[in-house]
């Protein structure tokens, strides 16, 4: 590869900390994503060990609650919500619209900064004596109870929602104004669509996060009596503005894990998506939805039984589209020519477990039964599936499939099926026993527990070891790959996306040509097959 | 033994857990057959449109919405009657609960204090009699918890600041687990209690075997004075304050023209908030005792007060 490309322009660290180039922001991101993960994975593992037997033998009540708490905070506002937006998000957007940067490249460097301020500041509270509230920060214990750094961690969390105001904003102006000739909004990749629809939630849902910390840092500074029912206030207030940011968060982090799905299904079964305009519309319906369905968080917590019924009603309703997407991906295969190659793996695995993950969403949101399933281990199970079963999985494809494209070299397929196909059992047996807790009654958040329900923690636990080693392996074989990885085509899995027009990696300013569009997305057909493709 | 590793085939072991189970079942069934054929589906294409199979991959460009149309409304109307199943269900658990018997509880870090009307309380623990509705006014002294009988298919946060009541009911003797299901603080994992379900017969005889406290009416009485309650309320005092005789259970008309029946949350809120619910023609007077009384005091001044209306309990 003789011309420069975005990585080799210049090799200072100021290059790199002073960059505007989105590629490069999204390097930055990458690295401090990973990190951050491994924080929140060690957490777990922590966690799994406690429970692998029924007893206080392995840490205090008191560490235990300030473990889980971490694992929380990090991987949801740490990792989940930034993960797939801010670094493959920051990466192809540009790319995927024929765009040399995103509208506002310096804001974009300055939201990582931001984020990492935001990220410090976190990792300073718990270090520096931990905090015990959960990363839902319950009032009043949050407020009055808690001997804890409370308001240390949320002033992290709350500057890190600038950074994700800011990259929302930035995505919504860029995928609007900077789109190539002729890519008109139905000609968009789905990715793109569920990152703009992702994008208006982060810029309408964030904010309320952030008035809600405010309140919850005001009163537990001065007791003014928000939340504190002897004065005055209302419990149940600060859980209805925390789940209005936090519910709509939940599709803040499965949304663009469905977009990617929707880039691997169409490009290993060489098909165009099934029923494209469907899916597009399905995802602004549930970001649209999402705002409505926070009550049902709150099922038992006393809330009017109107109010119940009205959230329930939503909830289904929000799974209408979920299920219109997981019908679609399935059609897409039908007549495919299909390829298992480790990006397929993962998102074949991310149909199963999403799949599995919304059916359970809707035991939740069936009033009845979740009087009996909430703040159980059903409910830990449930959302690990979305989130983990779900999102990470997409995340750990579209980070394979567009692996070529960041680094300009390939990784080993061996080891990286191998990945997919242990993370998938390990997964499974990590998160399916904690239904089965859940039904029979385990609450979450439990140090010590009944005897009973030691089977299950054992077998969740033995999960979680193989789960942990899973997602180690591609740290090594992609990290190997970096660096010492065969140099790739520009066009190595023979994709009609614009990404895939330039050279890998791509040249400072993504094109050297301005590109023009004139097809439908997802053209895999025969034509296209038969042109050369590593122009 | 085996039986106990299959979830939830130990049937409920109320009326509404009964059908709580039917719900899961239905909830079970539906999802296995939604999986199940997904499954099938992703297999059979996985397998039979492998890249390096031959075979008629025709008719890709036809594009139909039929499909999409018809399993949308699909899922629509599935959805739609899991719902209503799971709402008729879910009303009927959280229904007005029955007045006949009346167990009071305080949750508290990290303990559950349960309160029978004579004056028996106990510490994680509450003895009830089978197949007679309970029914349960639960406080909270500090921060949220949640009260929950797994084996009940029940559960209820007990929220500081207002008083959450539900009903339950036992069909066989047994003991049964009760939880705190809301994240309270560093004990939480040992907040747990037992619910002992007795015949009535033995329970009745349970009841007098316990340490003879005063009757909870009675200490409320003993506070009521203590606290100058009485000063005002009592009879043949200077100062104009509603009577509470025969008030419990009545509608009470209010300055701003609504009315309000007096429950337990309302007397509640009137000794916390005494200007938030002004009754109709008296004086905002009354000073606030919030901060002032603890949960415990708070529940034993209501049943004094419902003990004047020749309540029972």
């Amino acid at each position: 590869m003789s011309e420069t490309n975005y990585l080799t322009t210049d090799y200072t660290l100021k290059s790199w900390f002073l960059t505007t180039d989105h590629k490069r922001v999204a390097i930055l991101y990458f690295a401090s994503l990973i990190f951050f993960f491994f924080i929140g994975g060690a957490a777990a593992t922590a966690i799994r060990i406690e429970l692998a037997t029924p007893q206080a033998d392995f840490v205090s009540s008191d560490t235990y609650n300030r473990l889980f708490t971490m694992h929380g905070i990090i991987m949801v506002w740490f990792f989940l919500i930034p993960s797939i937006p801010n670094t493959l998000g920051n990466f192809v957007v540009p790319l995927m619209i024929g765009a040399r940067d995103l509208a506002f490249p310096r804001l974009n460097l300055m939201s990582w900064y931001i984020f990492m301020l935001g990220g410090c500041i976190t990792l300073f509270a718990i270090f520096a004596g931990g905090i015990d509230t959960g990363w839902t920060f319950y009032t009043p214990f949050s407020t009055l109870y808690s001997n804890s750094y409370v308001i240390v961690a949320a002033a992290g969390v709350f500057i890190a929602g600038f950074s994700s105001i800011l990259t929302g904003l930035n995505f919504i102006v860029t995928i609007h104004r900077l789109r190539a000739p002729g890519l008109t909004w139905y000609r968009l990749p789905l990715f793109l669509w569920s990152l703009y629809a992702t994008s208006v939630i982060l810029v309408l849902a964030t904010p309320v996060l952030a008035i809600t910390l405010l309140l919850m840092a005001t009163e537990r500074f001065f007791g003014v009596g928000i939340f504190d029912p002897r004065i005055g206030g209302d419990p149940l207030l600060f859980q209805h503005l925390f789940w209005f940011y936090s519910h709509p968060a939940v599709y803040i982090m499965i949304l663009p894990g469905m977009g990617v799905i929707n880039e691997l299904v169409s490009c290993f079964s060489r098909k165009p998506v099934f029923g494209y305009k469907f899916v597009a519309w399905a995802s602004l319906a549930i970001a649209a939805v999402g705002f409505l369905v926070w009550g049902h968080h709150m099922f038992v917590s006393g809330q009017s039984l109107i109010a119940s019924l009205v959230f329930s009603f939503m909830s289904f309703m929000v799974a209408v589209p979920s299920a219109i997407k997981v019908f679609n991906w399935t059609a897409t295969l039908h007549k495919g020519s299909l390829r298992f190659d480790a990006p397929m793996l993962y998102a074949l695995g991310f149909i199963g477990l999403f799949t599995t993950g919304g059916l359970t969403g809707l035991f939740l949101a069936c009033l009845a039964f979740d009087v009996h399933a909430t703040d159980t281990y059903f409910v830990v199970a449930h959302f690990h599936y979305i989130m983990v079963g779900g999102m990470v999985t997409a995340y750990f494809g579209g980070l394979h499939y567009w692996w070529p494209k960041i680094t300009g070299r390939l990784y080993s397929e061996y080891w990286a099926r191998t990945a997919a196909v242990l993370i998938f059992f390990g997964f499974n047996l990590t998160f399916f026993p904690q239904f089965i807790l859940g039904a029979e009654g385990m609450p979450r958040r439990y140090h010590v527990y009944p005897p009973e329900f030691q089977v299950w923690n054992v077998l969740s636990s033995g999960g979680a070891v193989i789960l942990a080693v899973a997602y180690l392996m591609p740290l090594f074989y992609l990290g190997y790959s970096a660096f010492f990885g065969a140099r790739s085509p520009a066009n190595p899995w023979n994709a009609p996306g614009l990404e895939w027009q330039t050279s890998s990696p791509p040249p400072e300013e993504n094109f050297t040509t301005q590109p023009v569009v004139t097809r439908e997305p997802y053209q895999y057909n025969e034509a296209f097959e038969a042109e050369p493709q590593n122009a | 033994m085996w039986r106990q590793w299959i979830p939830f085939w130990r049937p409920g072991l109320s009326p509404q857990s009964g059908d709580v189970d039917l719900l899961f079942a239905g909830l079970l069934i539906a999802s296995a057959f939604v999986l199940g054929l997904l499954f099938f589906l992703l297999a059979l294409f996985c397998v039979r449109y492998r890249a390096s199979n031959q075979i008629d991959r025709g008719h890709r460009t036809s594009k139909s919405w039929h499909w999409e149309v018809s399993w949308t409304a699909a899922s629509f109307v599935c959805f739609l009657g899991l719902f209503v199943w799971g709402a008729s269900v879910y009303f009927e658990m959280y229904k007005t609960p029955t007045d006949e018997l009346v167990v009071f509880v305080v949750a508290k870090q990290w303990m559950w204090k349960t309160q029978h009307p004579g004056g028996q309380s106990e510490i994680d623990a509450l003895h009830v009699p089978v197949r007679r509705p309970v029914r349960l006014v639960m406080a909270s002294q500090d921060v949220i918890h949640s009260f929950f009988i797994p084996a009940l298919r029940l559960k209820h946060d007990v929220v500081p600041g207002r008083y959450q009541d539900i009903e339950l009911e036992i069909d066989r003797p047994g003991s049964y687990h009760l939880f705190c299901a809301e994240y309270c603080g560093t004990d939480h994992s040992g907040m747990i209690g037992e619910i002992v379900a007795m015949e009535p017969a033995d329970f009745s005889h349970w009841l007098t075997q316990q340490a003879p406290s005063s009757p909870l009416a009675d200490e409320g009485g003993a506070l009521f004075r203590q606290l100058g309650c009485s000063g005002c309320h009592g009879n043949g005092s200077k100062v104009r304050a509603p009577p509470l005789e025969g008030l419990y259970g009545k509608p009470v008309p209010l300055s701003d023209g609504s009315s309000v029946v007096a429950d337990d949350k309302y007397i509640r809120d009137s000794i916390l908030l005494p200007r938030s619910q002004v009754v109709a023609s008296y004086e905002p007077l009354m000073p606030s005792f919030a901060g002032k009384v603890t949960e415990d005091q708070l529940l034993r001044l209501v049943i004094y007060i419902k003990s004047l209306s020749g309540n029972p309990s």
